[in-house]
């Protein structure tokens, strides 16, 4: 077929077009015609599709997440706000950090190992365009049960992705959660979350602005990967001997990444950017609709000077390609000449595409011809936005009314029995299979990593300035109640950034859900979103950005709703964290906050298949003042070492203690059988010298405080169970190594 | 003193390098692969990384960059050169030292804070080590695993070219639990595990990688 060009699609407004196949509703279609008061030509078709899916358009999140603009927080501490590439914060010291999390979960079911890698390199990209250095990546996961054959499948490679190219561009890995449930056997929840960067004056935004000003792209040739569904267009403007359709998950090179990290930081340094887009998702298509939106809107591009890999590309397939490891960047013409040398310098591609116009359309040719000419901001954010119905599930009420009541271990041998379990059941297992797949070590400031609660890393070495992240969900929780569970999410994220002694300052989220389509998924969504905005507002912290990832479902089954919370706090000096354990006999051990004796949506209960009950209520106001008193404890030096209690409760963050230094305990509690399991939000155990229980005291306020027991030994004992150390830790450590080694 | 740190496309640890090389009082200095200067330095460190992405194979390409004739020549005269995990692949590709390093036994990357015993402190880089000294810092890498002849094999073992040895399990399958191995004249040294992210217990498992760097100081003093 024939180039279809702009004056063609006006002599002939009747051309059937395939819209319905590339997703587009019929009245999207009928939008588009009114906007451009004509047929849209195939490109600006195949444009339209693309960013106006729910990937790129957020078309049914967007009315919820408006929630985060209406409740947000008066922050002096942001920056750069939601919008962006990714949200900016002030840290101190002319410090900025930058920071989000984005999901890969279809493509790593598809092709786990480049799904996985190429969800690294998207997110880093998204971090670098800010103008930050990329520091340090972090990946919530989870897969199905851990024993079913996909798993195998799906696990090793994800796994060997993040690696691959997380080590290869030198970031080092510091955290994330491995998290089994058999809701994600088919729909794994693979999110990556990056962590850059820089001096106030650095920051980047995507935009182009000033006429004359030039449109470069560089980094890879674009070549026929990630597609996709844009094939449909493809199919139908070749001839039935051109190429077969191509693989839709993109390939990534993590080489050409690291290079294209350097060279732009370069670039930046000397200030040759006027604004600056990354391409993922949707391409050029994407990056120069939101460059020219940030701008006035004018913008030309010469669409066949872009660089190929592929000779046979059709004008639709290298707008829509999402081959990675590029960049867009606008650039005064006086300044372009040093672009290009430093782009030289790297042996980076760079290719002058197009300039900013003093219009306000996007006009891009091909060959000569015209073959899109649109508003870009209808393009990049006036798509369709959609208030889809919702309804409360029916499930809902039917869980929670469950009374749960898991059997509780109760004689010194069914107890030892359950701690054991528990430290080997694989949600609670030791990771180190995992982590010790990824590089912690690189740059050289990495101060925690897992199994800590929170990654640290030192920004300045003069002044020992540091951050700390924390990623976490809890979405048996959220399945029970999805506005409470995205309030305990974040109060869990934020308890993990405060036990090493760190201040928490922002949030951002990765919300993976099942179909927008299915008015109980909707629901869920809705709720997690009002109680995040909720939770956020009543704990100060803004969301600087986030992501949404919908139809993570297979036919009627959607995953548990699993909204992934990252908080970032800052510390101003790491030399002076409060460690997750202890590494010395003789300290006192207390625990924090008060339990209950409520299992629903414990791992315990889990265990034993029981899925029901009530959530608990998150009580925002007292994990503020524990998150205080964990702060003050550090700075007053009161803490040898605190750990958060979280999934498992008790019998998780004490096997993690005494394994850590090889240092046992000897603790004494009421009601072992349901003490050591519940996992009531808002605690943590912390150990002390002990002369400073007096300060703790005083310190805690209205915090109960349980004594527990001392450190020592070479045993973890519970009233008058004993389990040795040696004994203790095989458990935990063998079952990865088991399932995937 | 001067210690050269080279960056190829795709290094990674060289600002670790350079850190640690003025952590122990040497004047740190960064060399670029395409310029084949060596800016007047005393030592050189090849640092890690995937240089050129490990295309071909680990060190192959990097082997034939500009900077690398000259230090080819340089080390060949004697200066200490270091090849740390990457950089250990570089010497080998350039035939400054034997052998090859190949994927680990197991296939998978493996980052973890590692025991070595130093065996041979008499190099430019290990002589502020107690020979029969076990340190602990980490190894971070996909292909580590050491392979040789029997023939090399046995002329490393006899001329106690082998600076240090793992302790304990074999991490990678290397030949004799090789961690790293010197050059005749013991100017030389390929390290696979990362002494200089053991600089400081802050950020690393120990701060024993310290003494890889005050060694070449030492050696370049006398």
């Amino acid at each position: 077929m024939a180039l279809d060009t702009v004056a063609i699609a006006r002599q002939n407004p009747d051309t059937s077009q395939p819209f319905a196949e590339l997703g587009l509703k019929p009245d999207e279609y009928a939008r588009i015609k009114e906007i451009l008061g004509r047929r849209p030509t195939s490109s600006e078709l195949a444009m339209y599709s693309v960013m106006w899916s729910e990937h790129c358009s957020y078309k049914s999140s967007k009315v919820h997440l408006k929630q985060f603009g209406d409740k947000a927080v008066k922050s002096d501490a942001l920056l750069v706000g939601i919008g962006e590439n990714a949200g900016v914060v002030d840290i101190g010291q002319g410090y900025a950090i930058t920071f989000k999390i984005e999901s890969h979960n279809h493509p790593s079911f598809i092709e786990p190992y480049q799904g996985a890698a190429t969800g690294i390199g998207g997110i880093v990209r998204d971090i670098l365009t800010m103008g930050a250095r990329p520091i340090a990546v972090m990946d919530p996961l989870r897969f199905g049960p851990a024993d079913a054959a996909d798993t195998r499948r799906v696990l090793p490679g994800v796994i060997a992705g993040v690696g691959g190219y997380g080590n290869c561009l030198g970031l080092a890995n510091i955290g994330g959660e491995v998290v089994f449930d058999e809701t994600y056997l088919g729909n794994p929840l693979v999110n990556a979350l990056c962590v850059g960067v820089m001096k106030h004056s650095d920051i980047k935004l995507a935009k182009a602005a000033g006429a004359g000003n030039l449109v470069v792209l560089y980094g890879a040739k674009t070549g026929g990967d990630g597609i996709g569904g844009v094939s449909v267009l493809a199919s139908e403007t070749f001839e039935s001997t051109g190429p077969a359709k191509r693989p839709a998950v993109q390939v990534g090179d993590p080489f050409v990444e690291k290079v294209l990290i350097e060279c732009s930081l370069e670039i930046f340094a000397e200030d040759l950017v006027v604004g600056i887009q990354d391409l993922g998702g949707a391409g050029l298509s994407c990056a120069t609709s939101e460059l020219a939106s940030g701008g006035s809107g004018g913008m030309k591009v010469a669409l066949d000077q872009v660089p190929l890999r592929d000779a046979t590309l059709s004008p639709e397939e290298i707008l829509m390609s999402e081959s990675q490891e590029r960049m867009c960047a606008v650039v005064e013409p006086g300044k372009i000449d040093r672009f290009l040398e430093i782009c030289k310098k790297w042996d980076v591609t760079v290719t002058v595409i197009g300039e900013v116009t003093d219009g306000d359309h996007l006009e891009i040719t091909w060959h000569g011809e015209l073959i899109v000419d649109v508003p870009p901001r209808t393009v990049a954010h006036d798509g369709p936005v959609y208030s889809r119905p919702l309804a409360e599930p029916a499930y809902i009420a039917r869980v929670n009314a469950e009374v749960i009541s898991p059997p509780i271990p109760k004689t010194p041998i069914e107890i030892k029995a359950a701690i054991l379990q528990m430290a080997a059941t694989p949600n609670l297992a030791d990771k180190s299979w995992v982590t010790n797949q990824y590089d912690r070590y690189v740059q050289g400031n990495t101060v925690q990593s897992q199994p800590d609660d929170s990654g640290m890393i030192r920004i300045d070495e003069k002044t020992h300035l540091g951050v700390a992240v924390a990623t976490d969900a809890n979405a048996n929780w959220s399945y029970l109640n999805p506005y409470e569970g995205a309030k305990l999410a974040l109060a869990e994220a934020s308890r993990n950034i405060a036990t090493a002694g760190a201040k928490p300052l922002a949030v951002t989220n990765c919300l993976n859900f099942g179909s927008p389509e299915d008015p109980g998924v909707m629901w869920q969504f809705a709720e997690t979103v009002r109680g995040l905005a909720d939770g956020s507002l009543e704990m100060g912290l803004p969301v600087t950005g986030g992501n949404v990832s919908f139809y993570n479902q297979t036919g009627d089954v959607a995953i548990l709703p699993t909204p992934v919370i990252g908080v970032l706090g800052v510390i101003d000096d790491v030399r002076m964290r409060t460690p997750m354990s202890f590494d010395r006999a003789g300290l006192d051990l207390y625990l924090l906050g008060s339990s209950d004796s409520n299992m629903s949506g414990s791992e315990w209960a889990y265990l034993h298949k029981m899925r029901g009950g009530q959530a608990p209520k998150a009580d925002l106001q007292r994990e503020m003042r524990l998150i205080d008193l964990l702060v003050k404890g550090r700075t007053e030096k009161i803490f040898s070492a605190a750990h958060d209690l979280s999934q498992g409760g008790l019998t998780a963050t004490i096997t993690e203690m005494v394994l850590r230094h090889h240092i046992g305990a000897i603790i004494t509690v009421d009601d072992p059988g349901v003490t050591l399991f519940v996992e009531t939000p808002g605690r943590v155990v912390v150990a002390v010298e002990p002369g400073k229980v007096g300060a703790l005291k005083k310190a805690a306020g209205d915090i109960p405080l349980t004594y527990l027991g001392v450190t020592g030994g070479d045993a973890l004992v519970v009233n008058e169970t004993s389990i040795s150390l040696d004994e203790l830790r095989t458990a935990h450590t063998a079952t990865f190594e088991k399932l995937f080694g | 003193m001067k210690v050269g740190v080279i960056t190829f496309p795709g290094t990674l640890d060289d600002r670790d390098a350079l850190r640690a090389a003025k952590a122990a009082g040497t004047t740190a200095i960064s060399l670029w692969h395409n310029d084949a200067d060596l800016k007047g330095v005393d030592a050189v460190i090849l640092p890690g990384g995937f240089s050129y992405g490990d295309y071909l194979r680990c060190g192959a390409i990097s082997r034939f960059a500009p900077v690398m004739e000259k230090v080819i020549a340089a080390a060949n005269g004697g200066m200490p050169l270091l090849g740390i995990c990457n950089g250990f692949q570089v010497l080998c590709e350039a035939h400054l030292l034997p052998g090859a390093l190949t994927r680990n036994k197991n296939l998978h990357f493996l980052c973890r804070d590692q025991k070595l015993v130093i065996e041979n402190n008499a190099t430019a880089w290990t002589s502020d080590y107690a020979k029969g000294q076990e340190i602990v810092i980490p190894l971070k890498n996909g292909e580590g695993s050491f392979q040789c002849d029997d023939k090399t094999l046995a002329i490393l073992e006899g001329e106690g070219r082998i600076i240090a040895r793992y302790v304990g399990e074999n991490p990678n399958g290397s030949r004799n639990l090789i961690a790293g191995i010197t050059n005749e004249r013991g100017n030389i040294v390929g390290l696979m595990p990362h002494p200089e992210h053991a600089i400081e217990t802050l950020t690393g498992p120990s701060a024993d990688g310290l003494a890889f760097f005050t060694s070449v100081l030492k050696a370049m003093v006398k």
